[in-house]
């Protein structure tokens, strides 16, 4: 492991960072008291229900809600075109720019559905059953459309259209003719016919992967006020208060300055709560109603209209020397993007030769609309999917070749100084250690058991930066309240107050982290992309230092002395200045004085922060399958991932083992199941089968640390480079045990047995 | 709005006749993992519950003329703790602790399971294979029906307005008997059965079969029962060509449709692996007892 | 017609009109307030509803709140006691087996069942008990650990 390098105090060992103390937020919620989404009300709070198209794709002829208004409780009816008119334009505020038309189109549909369980007019009532009785007496009239689902039907030429407006872009030439392939994108480097000419060895493979949800236990859930005075107030539970405004300003055409969002607890996102689907339409409500309106989402509702990401075609083409250079790749990537355009075929293109430095290669990605719901962010958005068909493909060709999977991925990994697949140059990059790390791991060189096979696979995330305000104040006792703009949604206030603690020299149980509302923190990107340790991190921590900067200069101002003469140590000021031979003067001493050095004491910082570490993650999976029932059993898993500095240990793990296990869950059963008029067949627990604590062994969680120079304790991301790996390496292992390469998933049993039986 | 009402009626008469009332839409309660899912869904709107928990008898389990009386809303976790009926029918409890979590087993009942009338209902096989009978009590009186011929397809059952299954009566278990019941789903735990196979055995003093009943579970409309794969069995101790020739025997039974959670060819490949599995587990448990 | 139930919850009597189609989950958060209980599912799959009735865990989404007339329930606000946390409790901090946090109270709930009942589980045993209680954040292992660990310093407790 390598040290960390650049503290904010040199030489110094950390007290705070790299311990495991006790979650700020534990007690509230282990005791049930935490509030999350739907466990918030309001005096005279109306029921929200939204009516659902029934149809995968089909247009509105028309909207009758004359009788159910006549109902009496029902208070507030609105429909797509109750929403201003949007033009067509991308917005930042989501994990990554997304076009504010099609999301305002997603929250109500206007002149057509585009996937069952399509919004298409909503209610607010006194009761729920006053609300469901609504729903039911609101007269949509559809003309059904034919329907696709499939990635591959869609891109045919004769596919049924989801907007005949449509033409792909990022093609040499202009087509004449609209399709659903939103968009084309390329990556390329060197000569591809050449590298292939090179090549002793090539491996071909075509791989599918189904779409698949966050599957957060917390269904989406909000509460709007609408003021007479336009004032507008939402309670709800997201991935950012921010994004909440920025998208609600913009689709109901209000001054953002005039909504506050108050992020409640959020109980499990994973992407999937980076954008709006009921807030806008609550404060549109409330708005006609008068009141304040609650949405609760039921899991029927999630699976069908929020989520998933995509389902794919994975191409993937290597060729090798016989030693094990790879000389050439040609990657093919088809993803749904489900009703609107915007999947994650970007990030699946440039991280899916991400941890390889190969001379030639040609990444091909489309971005496909489809009619199924509109996919939203997952972890590590679209990596998961390249990587699958990626790391298959060098597993057959470590195969092929009789090699050591680790020593083939060695033999071509990128290093510091390398240039990326995707552009930049590699710095600090912790890939080889990360390797290594499994290599040396007992895991890797344990026995197997009769019909076990090991599967090794790797992945990678560029984890993001970005906007960040955070504030440290100083409480006239001594302790410290860090106030920063990102939902905690996995432990992030713990480490907020760990690095505060740490610069201030406080135990950490004196510092108080809060997460602020939108009205009482500066602006701050959402919880995603792997940012809030590193970017609000940063702010925190340099809040922190802002603020001992301002404790030495009181000091100095108490004594008398130099600000120089002062020096900040475990929590007090030190007079260097011997001849004054002044006591150290504690942070509360300093505080309990505050009025006569200037005042209250607190710093905010806002900031864009650059340099996040790219993040590598390396699994190594040992699966045991029954032959007979092609039933699969994950009997050995361990992940071991570069994650700068683990600021709380625990939660790093933690990251680790989740994400490994929602990988797991994608590999093994996890699928969107359509039936034939494109309806889903599964949206619940019972058969949209998420792995459950019997299916699994422990997840050992290995840290190697090679610390990012450009955050104050060496952090980098580490929330979704744990998903990357999983779904090869547990089909890597699969494949191996049975003898048979594995292309499709999830590898539930009839697929595993099919498998077998045909050799 | 529909109007619902609840009745917790304190005799099997009473809830017999308000059953018969209600009509149509009409609902015994006993555990509900199944009633109120539905209810919840959407899928049902009665107009009545009735729960069956406050009639006497309805709860709980005694032994009577060498056989066990099960109440109609006994929990499937009450089944699990109580140790003669599990000695005496391991594979009935065995089916019956599999559905679901411990959550549903607090709650979940075989009469419910059997009356839910899905082809994959776990217990059900169990007492097929079991010989079990259901007390049905209705508006005219009450009558004894093999679990059978209770459900007669997916979601319906055999019985008549305002009747309800009171009471699962398993029949006085022979020396040397012992059933056995398995599954195939695709995790561990909290899923539907692709597949599911009882199996009861009973042997003489030589260990040679003397009597076998298989059910099969989710390869039909209703619970099949393998006449000729037991035949295969009796007068043999399940020997490994004898196991062969049960995996062909169930397997030539099915009738399996392909769906969502498995395909028609997949579940009747499983039906004859787990047969063997299951008769294999039920000779043994019946060996040990002789 | 609303049905006027009394039950016990946590140790108190508690009373409330219920529609006939109103889960004691919904009664339980609309009624009593005792928001600690969530629903992540209403169909019993996911067990973050759990609660203990008459001493056996049950989905409080999975039954009426009419049933609950003359019966003892145990939700997560009672597990602590007053400001005094369950080993489960402190072991959850302790480990770090939660994330979110959402599905907590009903891990919590199901696991003291476990615990009350089988005071020394094996990891088999922790792990198909605790099966219908769906983590999406954790992946199980800190869970796992939690319970074991929980379970051994109240076995020492049980000695000492």
């Amino acid at each position: 492991m390598t040290d960390v390098l650049d503290r904010p105090e040199a030489g110094d060992t950390l007290r705070v960072v790299g311990t495991r103390p006790a979650r700020p937020d534990g007690v509230d919620k282990v005791t049930g008291r935490a509030t999350y989404g739907a466990d918030f009300t309001m005096a005279g709070q109306l029921v929200g229900k939204i009516l659902r198209s029934p149809h995968a794709h089909a247009r509105i002829v028309s909207i009758d809600t004359r009788k159910a208004r006549a109902l009496p409780g029902v208070k507030a009816i609105v429909i797509g075109t109750d929403f201003p008119d949007q033009a067509s334009e991308e917005l930042a505020g989501g994990e990554g720019a997304s076009n504010i038309r099609d999301i305002a189109l997603n929250c109500l549909a206007r002149d057509k559905v585009l996937y069952q369980g399509h919004a298409v007019a909503a209610v607010a009532a006194t009761s729920s059953s006053i609300a469901d009785a609504a729903l039911a007496l609101i007269d949509v009239k559809y003309e059904v459309l034919p329907h696709v689902t499939d990635v591959e039907a869609a891109m045919a030429p004769d596919a049924p259209l989801l907007d005949e407006t449509r033409f792909t872009t990022g093609l040499e030439t202009k087509p004449d003719k609209p399709s659903n392939i939103a968009s084309r994108m390329q990556l390329k480097r060197g000569d591809l016919a050449d590298g292939f000419a090179s090549a002793d060895v090539i491996v071909e493979g075509r791989y599918i992967t189904p779409a698949v949800h966050q599957g957060y236990i917390e269904p989406h859930a909000c509460v709007a006020s609408f003021g007479a005075d336009g004032q507008c107030q939402v309670w709800a539970s997201s991935q950012g208060q921010f994004m909440i405004r920025a998208y609600c300003a913009k689709i109901l055409n209000i001054e953002a300055s005039d909504i506050r969002v108050t992020p409640a607890e959020i109980g499990g996102g994973f992407g999937g709560k980076t954008t709006v689907y009921i807030e806008p339409v609550a404060l549109a409500l409330s708005k006609q109603a008068g009141a304040p309106v609650k949405i609760v989402m039921t899991r029927d509702e999630v699976f069908r209209a929020t989520g998933p990401t995509s389902g794919a075609v994975i191409e993937v083409k290597l060729g090798a020397k016989s030693d094990g250079t790879i000389v050439a790749a040609d990657v093919v990537l088809k993803y749904q993007a489900g009703a609107f355009p915007g999947s994650p075929v970007g990030a699946g293109a440039m991280t899916a030769l991400a941890c390889y430095n190969i001379p030639n290669f040609l990444i091909t990605g489309y971005d496909v609309v489809n009619n199924t719901p509109k996919v939203a962010a997952y972890r590590a958005p679209g990596a998961p999917i390249s990587a699958f068909g990626v790391e298959s493909a060098v597993d057959e060709l470590a195969e092929k070749l009789g090699m050591d999977p680790i020593a083939l991925r060695l033999k071509n990994a990128v290093h510091d100084g390398d240039k990326a697949a995707y552009g930049p140059t590699f710095k600090n990059i912790g890939y080889v250690e990360t390797l290594e790390a499994i290599a040396n791991h007992p895991h890797y060189k344990a026995p197997l058991g009769p019909n076990q096979g090991r599967g090794l696979a790797v992945g990678f995330w560029f984890n993001v930066g970005g906007e960040s305000t955070a504030a440290v104040n100083i409480v006239e006792d001594g302790s410290a309240v860090v106030i920063s703009g990102n939902p905690d949604i996995g432990g992030s206030r713990a480490s907020m107050a760990m690095m505060a603690a740490e610069v201030l020299g406080l135990p950490v149980e004196h510092v108080r982290p809060i997460v602020a509302d939108t009205a009482s923190i500066g602006f701050s990107m959402l919880t995603g992309g792997s940012r809030t340790t590193f970017a609000t991190g940063m702010a925190v921590t340099q809040a922190a230092q802002k603020v001992v900067e301002d404790l030495k200069r009181r000091a100095a101002e108490i004594w008398d002395v130099a600000v120089d003469k002062v020096e900040w140590v475990n929590g007090s000021a030190v007079c260097l200045d011997a001849a004054k031979a002044k006591p150290d003067l504690t942070l509360a001493a300093i505080a309990g004085q505050s009025a006569k050095t200037g005042g209250p004491i607190g710093a905010t910082i806002a900031l864009n922060a650059q340099g996040a570490g790219p993040g590598f993650g390396v699994h190594l999976c040992d699966v045991e399958v029954d032959p007979e029932t092609g039933h699969v059993s994950v009997v050995r898993y361990t992940a071991a991932q570069d994650v700068g500095k683990a600021i709380h240990p625990s939660y790093v793990e933690g990251q680790v083992q989740g994400g490994a296990v929602q990988g797991i869950g994608w590999a093994l059963n996890e699928e969107y199941v359509f039936d034939g008029k494109g309806a889903m067949e599964n949206p619940g627990f019972l058969d949209y089968r998420m792995p459950v604590a019997s299916d699994l062994p422990m997840i050992d969680a290995v840290l190697v640390e090679v610390a990012n120079p450009r955050h104050p304790f060496g952090a980098k991301g580490v929330g979704e480079v744990p998903i990357v790996p999983p779904l090869a390496a547990v089909g890597n292992a699969v494949s191996r045990a049975i003898g048979v390469r594995m292309h499709d998933l999830p590898l539930s049993p009839p697929r595993v047995r099919a498998a077998i039986d045909a050799g | 709005m529909s109007q619902l009402d609840y009745l917790a009626p304190a005799s099997a008469e009473d809830a017999a006749k308000a059953l018969a009332a209600g009509g149509d839409t009409a609902r015994p309660l006993s555990g509900g993992t199944d009633l109120l899912v539905q209810l919840r869904a959407g899928r049902l709107k009665p107009g009545l519950i009735v729960d069956l928990k406050k009639i006497p008898g309805a709860i709980g389990i005694r032994e009577e003329a060498g056989g066990f009386v099960i109440g109609a809303a006994t929990s499937g976790a009450a089944l699990g703790e109580h140790a003669p009926l599990v000695r005496a029918w391991p594979g009935v409890v065995e089916a019956t602790n599999l559905i679901g979590s411990t959550q549903i087993q607090g709650r979940a009942s075989m009469a419910g399971n059997i009356c839910n009338a899905s082809p994959a209902a776990d217990s059900v096989p169990a007492l097929v294979a079991a010989r079990a009978t259901c007390v049905v009590v209705g508006p005219t009186g009450r009558r004894t029906v093999p679990v059978e011929e209770i459900p007669v397809g997916p979601g319906r059952t055999s019985l008549a307005p305002g009747e309800f299954v009171l009471e699962i009566r398993l029949p006085p278990r022979g020396f040397h008997a012992a059933d056995a019941y398995l599954r195939s789903i695709p995790r561990t735990e909290m899923d539907i059965a692709v597949v599911g196979v009882a199996v009861n055995l009973t042997l003489g003093v030589d260990g040679v079969i003397t009597d076998a009943r298989i059910a099969l579970g989710a390869v039909g409309p209703t619970v099949i029962v393998a006449r000729e794969a037991a035949a295969v069995l009796v007068g043999t101790r399940a020997e490994d060509d004898v196991l062969a020739r049960l995996d062909e025997a169930a397997r030539a039974v099915c009738r399996p449709i392909s769906d969502k959670r498995g395909t028609a060819e997949f579940r009747t490949k499983i039906t004859g692996v787990l047969a063997r599995r299951v008769a294999t587990i039920a000779y043994a448990r019946a060996k040990e007892r002789i | 017609m609303k049905q006027h139930v009394t039950a016990t919850v946590n140790g108190d009597p508690v009373e409330f009109l219920s529609d006939p189609g109103m889960t004691l989950l919904d009664a339980l958060r609309d009624e009593l307030g005792l928001t600690g209980s969530k629903e992540g599912c209403g169909s019993g799959d996911c067990g973050a509803c759990s609660v203990v009735v008459d001493g056996r865990l049950v989905c409080s989404c999975l039954m009426l709140a009419a049933e609950a007339e003359g019966h003892r329930i145990e939700t997560i606000e009672g597990m602590a006691e007053g400001s005094v946390l369950h080993p489960l409790q402190r072991k959850f901090i302790e480990h770090a087996a939660l994330q979110c946090g959402f599905c907590t109270p009903g891990l919590l709930v199901a696991a003291k069942a476990l615990l009350d009942s089988n005071p020394d589980p094996s990891e088999t045993e922790v792990r198909y008990w605790l099966a219908g209680n769906l983590c999406r954040c954790t992946g199980y292992d800190k869970v796992i650990r939690a319970v074991m660990d929980a379970g051994a310093e109240m076995r020492q407790a049980r000695v000492a």
